[in-house]
Parts: C-alpha cells; sequence; structure tokens
C-alpha cells in the first residue's frame, strides 16, 4: 500500500482525510484505485485523455513523475504519493 | 535637481510624450501604468466593444500587488504601528511578498514572507534577491495554510513583527480607489463601462469598482475566479472553498465568472503569440472573463482589463513547462 497525500481542495472527496491508502505498482494504478475509494477524483487530476492535467504535480517519495516515467512511474509498498496543485492560490 | 522639481516632473509624467520618469524615491513609481488595446485576441466580439488590458507588470515590482503593499506599508508607518526595529511580515504566494520585500529594502526594514513551498521559483529568488527570509508552508494547504502559518507565527511573538494583513487591511482596497480606479478613468476619458479583474484578496476588484461606480453607477463591476478549488490560477482563490478575506464583498460585484484553469492556460499562449504580451496564468483567466462578458453585448463599450503581472516569473512553471515541446 503506498500512502497517499491528499490536497486541501481534494480532501471533500475524502472525507476530510489528508493522507489515504491505495494499492498500486504504479502512479496510474494508485489513481485508479483511488477513484475506486473516492468516486470522481481521478477527474480532478487527469484530463479526458487520461494525462496529468498541467496545474498538477505528482510526487513519489519527492520526486516529481514529468521527470520519471510519469503515470508509469513505480510505486512501491510504503511509497510516499503526493498531489498537489502546481501553484498556492491567493496572492 | 531639487526635490520639488523631481516631483512635479513625476506627477506629470503619466503622459508618455513628456518623457522620462525622474522619482526621488521608488515608491513613487508605483502606479500609473498604461493601457493598451487588445486588438486581435478578440473572438468576433463586435468592433464597438473595445478592450484595453491594464499592464500592472509595469510596477517595479513587477505586478499589482506594489499599489496595496505601498498602502500598506505607509499606514503602518502613519499610525505607529510600523516602526524602526520591527519586522514586516504577512502570509503571501508571491507577488505581495515581492512587492514587500521590494519596499522593504527601500526603507530598510527586514521583512519575513510566509508562502507555500509550490509557489514558482522565480518568485522565491526574486524574494531571496531582495533580502526578504521566506518561511515555507505545507504546500498541499495552498494559500490558507500560510495564513495560518503566519498567525502561529505572530502569535508567539506579536511586538516583533508589523503584519500588513493584506486579507484583512482596508488600505489594500484603499489603494486602488485612490490610484488604480482614477488612472482607468482618467486613461478612458470617462468612457470605460465595464471592468473585470481576477479575485485573489479582492482588494483589486473591491477598491477599483467603489471608485468606478462612484464616478458611474452604471459601470460593470465583473470578478474572474477559478471555476473550482483545485486549480492552477496562481494568484487567485476559489471563494467558496476558502478564508474568506474580510475586504472581500461579493455583494459589491455585478458579477463573477468561473474560469476552468486550461481555458485561462490556452489564452496566455494566445496573448503571447497573437499579441506579444507575455502575461501570468491569472490574465489569462481575466481576458477569458472580459471576452464572455464582451460577447453578451449589443452596445458600444469600452471594457478595462487588469493584467496583474508579465509572464517572466512563471517561465518555470507548469504554465510553460512541457507547452513548447508539444507546439
Amino acid at each position: 500500500m503506498a500512502q497517499v497525500r491528499i490536497p486541501t481542495p481534494l480532501r471533500k472527496f475524502t472525507a476530510g482525510a489528508d493522507a489515504v491508502s491505495a494499492q498500486g505498482s504504479s502512479v496510474a494504478a494508485v489513481v485508479d484505485q483511488l477513484d475506486k475509494q473516492f468516486p470522481g477524483i481521478k477527474s480532478r487530476i487527469c484530463d479526458e485523455a487520461g494525462e496529468v492535467r498541467r496545474f498538477v504535480n505528482i510526487f513519489v517519495n519527492g520526486e516529481d513523475i514529468r521527470f520519471q516515467q510519469q503515470l508509469g512511474t513505480p510505486v512501491k509498498d510504503g511509497d510516499e504519493v503526493s498531489i498537489v496543485p502546481a501553484i498556492a492560490g491567493g496572492h | 535637481m531639487t526635490t520639488a522639481a523631481a516631483e512635479t516632473r513625476w506627477t506629470v509624467a503619466a503622459d508618455p510624450a513628456s518623457g522620462p520618469l525622474v522619482a526621488t524615491s521608488l515608491l513613487q513609481l508605483i502606479g500609473n501604468t498604461p493601457l493598451v488595446e487588445i486588438e486581435r485576441v478578440r473572438d468576433g466580439v463586435r468592433p464597438d466593444v473595445r478592450i484595453f488590458a491594464k499592464l500592472e507588470g509595469f510596477n517595479p515590482g513587477g505586478s499589482v500587488k506594489d499599489r496595496p503593499a505601498r498602502k500598506m506599508i505607509e499606514v503602518g508607518l502613519a499610525t505607529g504601528k510600523l516602526v524602526p526595529g520591527k519586522i514586516i511580515i504577512d502570509s503571501t504566494s508571491g507577488n505581495t511578498g515581492i512587492a514587500l520585500a521590494m519596499i522593504g529594502a527601500a526603507l530598510g526594514y527586514p521583512v519575513e514572507l510566509v508562502m507555500p513551498g509550490n509557489v514558482s521559483a522565480e518568485r522565491k529568488s526574486i524574494v531571496g534577491a531582495f533580502g526578504a527570509k521566506a518561511i515555507y508552508s505545507d504546500p498541499l494547504e495552498g494559500s490558507d495554510g500560510a495564513i495560518r502559518l503566519c498567525r502561529t507565527i505572530l502569535a508567539e511573538s506579536p511586538d516583533r513583527y508589523f503584519k500588513p494583513d493584506q486579507y484583512f487591511n482596508e488600505a489594500n482596497p484603499l489603494a486602488h480607489t485612490e490610484t488604480t480606479g482614477p488612472e482607468i478613468w482618467e486613461q478612458t476619458d470617462g468612457r470605460v463601462t465595464h471592468f473585470v479583474a481576477g479575485i485573489g484578496t479582492g482588494g483589486t476588484i473591491m477598491g477599483t469598482g467603489r471608485y468606478l461606480k462612484r464616478r458611474n453607477p452604471a459601470i460593470q463591476v465583473i470578478a474572474a475566479e477559478p471555476e473550482d478549488a483545485f486549480h492552477g490560477l496562481e494568484g487567485l482563490k476559489h471563494m467558496a472553498s476558502s478564508i474568506v478575506p474580510g475586504i472581500y464583498h461579493e455583494d459589491e460585484l455585478d458579477s463573477k465568472l468561473g474560469i476552468a484553469t486550461d481555458e485561462a492556460y490556452d489564452m496566455v499562449y494566445r496573448l503571447t503569440r497573437e499579441e506579444g504580451l507575455l502575461i501570468g496564468q491569472s490574465c489569462g483567466a481575466v481576458h477569458v472573463a472580459a471576452l464572455q462578458v464582451a460577447r453578451t453585448l449589443t452596445a458600444p463599450a469600452t471594457i478595462v482589463e487588469i493584467f496583474p503581472d508579465f509572464g517572466d516569473r512563471y517561465l518555470s512553471t507548469n504554465l510553460w513547462q512541457g507547452w513548447m515541446e508539444t507546439r
């Protein structure tokens, strides 16, 4: 199981939880598993083509998946996956 | 040159024909930003509806935030809340931080800024260059996380700091009532019919809107905000899911339009390539909103929109990274 850290704006899907567990051997599998647990969350993270939205960053153990294998980046038991909006909001 | 002569020359220099500005202080160079007509990215808007962007990137700190930062510091000094020995501190995701860091450097006050760890690398670098200390809050908590962390730091040693408190300080909208509003009125010879701006703290739209409605109550004041809580529009807030700023009064708006991040990003690329305006992502959102308004109009109109900054401070962000390779 990976630990997935959820940003504030998506916690409405996770009943307020800031971290949840999800199974999967890749980021794509983890995101699919998340969507099974929390229906609708994937559409906020990925676009219609299934790609990670431009303003979303996903990190596996602190490493940006854009500079690894994107959604194919491997995930192991105990890894920390963070979903972070690219920006902060507010001035 | 005497101070008085410099003051006079600066005062009249809003007209470019009068020659280059000469100011006695950096702070005098804040404001008096130009309007530029958007000529190509109009998407079928009727020709007698004119759209002008106010380019706030021309401020010395590079954004609209120079205006409220200067006003909040001025009021702090005038009321004795900011005195030598105090540190200026605030929570900010970027442009206000840059403005405070610049003004702090110009006036000799140390500055500490609480910002989410995911603000752009350029912003972090600029703030550091001015000598301000950055304190990073959890990126997952967004700007509200920075607000909360700043409150905690302040509560621990309240006498050490002066907090401009941009979300709750009426000097923020007042800066726009005193400068942005009158500038727009004069630059359009009173012809402005619609004013469009994004909402971050709400200072720009509240303060400018108040001035314009005072001059002509028929002027429509329209806000652009992210359509969803989870968005990529740096500087803008989705009000329904945020700590609502004390200076923000939604009942003063005529309407509020929700803009999708992807649509705003695409608009930034178009404004850059078709108008030659390399601007920030909130400008894209504002122009999407302005076009939505413009397309509904059936009579001649003059729309003024606020472009809060230029885009060079976002070149390392997701807005541009990865985009060029696909074009």
